[in-house]
């Protein structure tokens, strides 16, 4: 579904991603753990075109993101993000955070737009905020809003990056229980964490980023339990 | 007040006769304000600065809107891919707030009233042209800061669900670039109600050139320069009453 090829980024001179390679099938959920700078968040945002590569290229659906001439708006509805600091836009109801992009995309007649999200909200236990507005919400509430909102827009893949990083410890629970429900729906899933604890027990995969580089890469207990490379180790030491 | 009052008192004064100070001031305002029912050339000046004011603040805040949107746009696009369009808008609204906010609103105002507009007899109308495209440059840079003042994940976020530039601009990021500048632009608006007294100089009949006028007729400075004080002062309170009220309703979000 995803097929990124040898892509790199580069701010100025400082290399941040070099050469990163990466497939992903159609419901897996690859979780990427690394120390703080080792350009995990940034290779999410190029899948996307958050981050413009400074080379390689990126397939979603066999269509090349990277290429100049594809529409990146539509290619973007097809793929939700979860960032860290939520994002959520704050001058808007939570009903219409979750309606914008679909109404004004034609996604979704307003009506049904309402109703989907609606439907969401109640899955994830927020209907009654409806009404809302963002700075009325815990952390965690908006966290998952945030999703939801992702999720309006019917992609077929999300990503996220940090998503429980800006939380308060014990609001991590309910969001990552939100995230576990939809990698079992069978949603595929990108996610850039810390929550060693999540990726070992939703990931298909885990990858272990490096200066730039994926340096290992396997299963959650190949990764957790057998790590290959002293760098690992001593990251998990110090993590877990 | 009486008119036979005022001509009694009026004909001490003019006879050299001693008078109290409450005769003085009975005589010079009611020179000022009723004889002649001079009020009503206040009454239409007020009329002409609202006006004025309307169409200036109209032009100003669209020029002020496009101009703003098109600079930071041009200034975040990708890199790599650099509209020429763009590009050309960029640099003549450059130039366009460069020489505004470089050349005094008197001088605009005599060059359009003087020079290019020099045939026409509406001053009101060339005097809010004028003023608009001067407010324009202004709004520009305060709209401008607005914009570059909302968080950069507010953007990131709505163009990731697949939002198009302009949707995200419109329904994201302006409403919340306007509620952080409201103040600034409630300043720039009060500026260009007051500044609308300038075009008396190239004939604009507002109320500063009502007042001149009346002046000019009975000898008399005081009463109608401070009655067009208390004017102004007055407009600009019921303006900024009005605009906190705006700004409440903006605030509508902020509640928890």
């Amino acid at each position: 579904m995803i097929d990124v090829n040898h892509l790199s980024k580069k701010f100025e001179t400082l290399e941040v991603l070099s050469d990163v390679s990466l497939h992903v099938d159609k419901g897996e959920c690859v979780c990427f753990i690394g120390p703080s700078g080792s350009g995990k968040s940034t290779f999410l945002r190029c899948l996307n075109l958050l981050e413009i590569p400074t080379s390689g290229e990126i397939f979603f659906d066999d269509v090349s993101m990277t290429d100049p001439k594809t529409d990146i708006n539509k290619m973007r509805q097809k793929m939700g993000m979860v960032f860290q600091h939520f994002n959520l836009f704050p001058n808007l109801t939570i009903l219409r955070n979750l309606t914008l992009a679909p109404t004004r995309t034609g996604l979704l007649s307003k009506d049904a737009a309402e109703k989907k999200a609606m439907e969401l909200l109640e899955r994830v236990g927020l209907a009654d905020k409806a009404s809302a507005y963002p700075a009325q919400l815990s952390g965690g509430q908006k966290q998952r809003v945030a999703i939801v909102r992702a999720l309006c827009m019917e992609p077929e893949v999300m990503l996220f990056d940090e998503p429980t990083s800006a939380l308060d410890p014990e609001m991590v629970g309910e969001v990552l229980d939100v995230m576990k429900s939809l990698a079992a729906s069978g949603m595929t899933m990108i996610v850039v964490t810390h929550e060693m604890g999540f990726a070992r027990e939703v990931a298909n995969r885990v990858l272990f980023l490096e200066g730039g580089k994926i340096l290992e890469e396997g299963t959650p207990d190949q990764i957790f339990s057998h790590p290959q490379t002293d760098r690992l180790s001593s990251f998990l030491a110090k993590v877990l | 007040m009486r008119v036979e009052q005022y001509t009694a008192w009026k004909a001490l004064i003019t006879g050299g006769e001693s008078v109290t100070a409450w005769q003085k001031f009975y005589v010079y305002f009611y020179q000022a304000f009723i004889e002649k029912n001079r009020w009503q050339q206040y009454i239409n000046g007020v009329g002409t600065t609202l006006y004025v004011t309307a169409l200036a603040l109209v032009l100003g805040i669209i020029l002020g809107i496009i101009v703003a949107v098109v600079r930071t746009a041009h200034d975040q696009q990708r890199p790599g891919h650099h509209n020429p369009i763009l590009g050309v808008l960029n640099a003549i609204f450059r130039i366009y707030v460069t020489v505004i906010r470089g050349t005094p609103m008197m001088v605009q105002l005599l060059i359009m009233g003087f020079v290019i507009f020099s045939s026409s007899k509406n001053f009101a109308m060339v005097g809010a042209l004028t003023l608009g495209i001067n407010s324009g440059a202004y709004q520009a840079e305060i709209i401008r800061g607005g914009l570059m003042s909302v968080d950069q994940g507010q953007m990131e976020a709505s163009r990731s669900l697949g939002l198009n530039y302009i949707d995200t601009m419109r329904f994201v990021i302006i409403p919340q670039a306007i509620k952080a500048i409201l103040p600034a632009l409630g300043n720039e608006f009060i500026v260009l109600l007051k500044d609308t007294s300038l075009i008396s100089v190239i004939g604009g009949k507002e109320l500063l050139y009502a007042a001149r006028a009346i002046v000019s007729r009975t000898y008399e400075a005081m009463f109608p320069y401070l009655i067009t004080a208390a004017i102004y002062l007055i407009l600009v309170m019921i303006f900024t009453y009005l605009l906190g009220i705006f700004e409440r309703r903006l605030r509508t979000s902020d509640r928890r």
